[in-house]
């Protein structure tokens, strides 16, 4: 474009889950705008669901995405079993969160060690990386086992786990079935905070600006399961009723929704987000690990690339959670509660690893899904992505073009995106005048 | 393949969830070693290392979903010496092929206020509708044991020893008490090939077809049998899923998506 200064411009981005682009132009008049193409066929999850039980439905969204199954599994059986009013037994609440705890650990080791930790060190990949740190890198992949082991004890299998049911589970795990996880996931604390202090020592882009922010809160716990959808902005509301002060547009340029909030500005959700509202409710061992790092909540909240500092302290946290949670494991009487199907809305957010995981759906009396609304994390990011790209942007436009690009993708794989999910998303693309 | 370079290996994906690419990744023990013995030349998901090919091993996950995809896949063919599908999607389309028994502009409409912005095929198909495939990995996701299996075979130069029985047999060879007999559940067990280890009657419930139909499932015969005491439409349903569009469970699968309409009040056209 004859208008354009700089145009960048990555064709496919790597290092994230599924397919996107970025576009990124600079105009003679210095302004900037992005555009994240998300090319990601789409695949028509909410009309899949039509027609189908609920308990169908749980086998089915867990298909939107190979690394957060369970938090599509989570979202969804919470808001059927809030409209059938099923009494869920605590110990199964508290096998829901392990479950949950097993996919937080394994989503966000492999996004701090194989995606993200090597544009900290300069590496392409893990395997590059693995020829100078490998020490390191057999760390990240023990993490990220621990994490799939927890999972595959609950659910049969890391992905696409199979235990999950409205009620409870097909079946839960004896006392016995968790033994094995006792010496690893005290292994993995250890594992844990070593990674805090790793990635709090990487060479951090300046980036500082102020983040309006999304996430649950939770009276007691660090969110997961429940809570109430709150904003750094006085947003307040039941997890049920996200579409309150928030909707779903379409952008001629992406696969995937854009969600934004009622008054269209970009909102950001994911580990900076919780930790910002919940730091109070982190495990104490994940407490003293972020306060030995030196940061403060509010430099981790206004630079984005110290969300891998995040990221591992909530790493660190679900470890320490789920280790708590084997210790005082007792099996339930049942693995599930009967129930009964009821005409109505069944609407919940869970904190998927990424962020906020909403879902809604409108069943009839036998409870057959007959519309669904579901509303990833990285379709509610990408306003902010772009957002930030544009804010970001002039600091690295004197760099060679190569290491602009970098920068740029570095940005956004700050964010996690996870574009499987959000289609219904990322490539970046940088072009200089000859 | 030769002993003085590592055959490059290639991980792309079509219309899919990428958990079957991560089952490579999932293998924490031997991923290491995977990277030493082969050159992974292209791995988007896991790497900013690019190659356009050739590979000598290309896994591909997916359905073909998009004329983009549709013309892609071609090109990889070209490129590939032995082409691998990956997962349910790639090899039987997936649970987005459901959409080939509807109308995809319906569907289209019915996600998107701007259908005419998508770039979309009517159908979701397996990659072998389009082109040649050398080899499969079967399952939703696919097992990690198949794939190390896979590549030791591939490294080795022998042929991958990947089983092709019912789930029935591994799972009475594991002791399991029979969902279906014992219990009355409904389990495809009997007509699915095995690969998960038993998985869903271990865990009390029937088998839902991830690893698809075995070798002559006899899908009649069940559909009888588990109909016998059943309402309409509850056997249908069952295979109406993440394999639903493999041939031998394509007449249930479309008689099941019959039914599974939106109610006029949604405004949604129905197929």
């Amino acid at each position: 474009m004859a208008t354009d200064q700089l145009h960048f411009e990555v064709a496919q981005l790597t290092r994230v889950e599924g397919e996107g682009s970025l576009d990124l132009r600079v105009g003679t008049d210095g302004s900037v705008a992005a555009q994240l193409r998300i090319f990601e066929a789409p695949r028509y999850f909410e009309r899949l669901v039509v027609g189908r039980t609920p308990d169908e439905v749980l086998d089915i969204v867990a298909r939107i995405c190979g690394i957060c199954p369970v938090a599509y599994q989570m979202s969804a059986v919470h808001a059927f079993e809030s409209l059938f009013e099923v009494p869920i037994d605590p110990a199964v609440r508290a096998l829901r969160r392990l479950l949950y705890c097993g996919e937080w650990i394994e989503s966000h080791a492999l996004h701090i060690y194989l995606l993200h930790a090597p544009d900290f060190l300069g590496y392409p990949g893990v395997l590059e990386m693995a020829r100078d740190h490998r020490v390191v890198v057999e760390r990240g992949l023990r993490l990220k086992q621990l994490g799939n082991r927890i999972v595959g004890i609950l659910g049969g299998r890391a992905i696409h786990p199979v235990s999950v049911r409205v009620g409870g589970f097909t079946r839960t795990p004896r006392s016995a079935d968790l033994e094995p996880l006792r010496p690893l996931l005290e292994a993995g604390i250890a594992a844990a905070q070593e990674t805090v202090s790793w990635v709090a020592g990487f060479d951090m882009p300046s980036f500082d600006r102020e983040p309006r922010l999304v996430a649950l809160r939770h009276e007691s716990d660090y969110p997961m399961n429940e809570g109430r959808i709150v904003s750094s902005d006085g947003i307040d509301l039941a997890t049920g009723d996200w579409g309150q002060a928030f909707e779903e547009i379409q952008v001629p340029w992406s696969n995937a929704l854009h969600a934004r909030a009622a008054d269209g500005v970009p909102y950001l959700l994911g580990p900076t987000a919780r930790l910002s509202f919940s730091a109070d409710r982190l495990h104490p061992t994940a407490s003293a690990a972020l306060a030995a790092t030196g940061l403060g909540l509010e430099a981790l909240r206004r630079n984005l690339f110290l969300s891998i500092v995040s990221r591992a302290v909530e790493l660190l946290h679900a470890i320490a959670d789920a280790a708590d949670i084997v210790d005082r494991y007792v099996p339930p009487a049942r693995p599930a509660e009967p129930w009964e199907p009821r005409a109505g809305t069944a609407a919940w957010a869970t904190e998927a690893p990424r962020g906020l995981l909403f879902h809604r759906y409108q069943v009839d009396s036998a409870g057959t899904v007959q519309h669904a609304q579901i509303v990833p994390p990285t379709s509610q990011n990408q306003a902010a992505i772009e957002h930030d790209l544009e804010l970001f942007a002039p600091a690295v436009l004197e760099l060679p073009h190569e290491e602009a690009t970098l920068r740029l993708e570095q940005l956004i794989r700050s964010y996690d995106p996870c574009i499987s999910c959000a289609t219904h998303f990322l490539q970046l693309r940088v072009e200089r005048p000859e | 393949m030769s002993e003085i370079r590592p055959p490059r290996l290639g991980v792309v994906k079509l219309a899919s969830c990428d958990g079957c690419q991560l089952t490579l990744l999932d293998l924490e023990d031997e991923l290491l070693a995977i990277g030493a013995r082969f050159d992974l030349v292209e791995f988007p998901e896991a790497s900013s290392r690019r190659s356009d090919g050739p590979y000598d091993v290309l896994l591909v996950e997916g359905s073909v979903s998009t004329p983009a995809q549709a013309e892609q896949i071609q090109q990889l063919r070209e490129r590939s010496r032995l082409l691998v599908t990956i997962g349910a999607c790639a090899t039987a389309g997936g649970i987005q092929a459901m959409r080939n028994f509807g109308k995809e502009p319906a569907w289209r409409a019915s996600v998107y206020p701007q259908p005419e912005l998508i770039q979309s095929l009517a159908t979701a198909t397996p990659v072998a509708d389009h082109v040649n495939v050398d080899i499969e990995l079967r399952g939703c996701p696919i097992d990690r044991y198949q794939l190390l299996e896979l590549l030791t075979a591939l490294r080795l130069g022998r042929r991958p020893q990947l089983p092709d029985e019912a789930v029935c047999l591994e799972c009475k060879r594991r002791g399991r008490v029979c969902v279906l007999v014992a219990g009355g559940v409904a389990c495809l067990g009997p007509v699915t090939q095995t690969g998960c280890g038993a998985l869903c009657p271990s865990y009390a419930r029937g088998c839902y077809a991830c690893f698809g139909p075995r070798e002559a499932a006899n899908v009649g015969s069940l559909s009888a049998w588990l109909g016998a005491d059943r309402p309409s439409g509850a056997v249908d349903r069952l295979f109406a899923g993440f394999t639903g569009y493999a041939p031998p469970f394509r007449d249930a699968s479309a008689r099941a998506m019959a039914t599974f309409q939106p109610p006029a009040a949604t405004g949604e056209e129905p197929d």
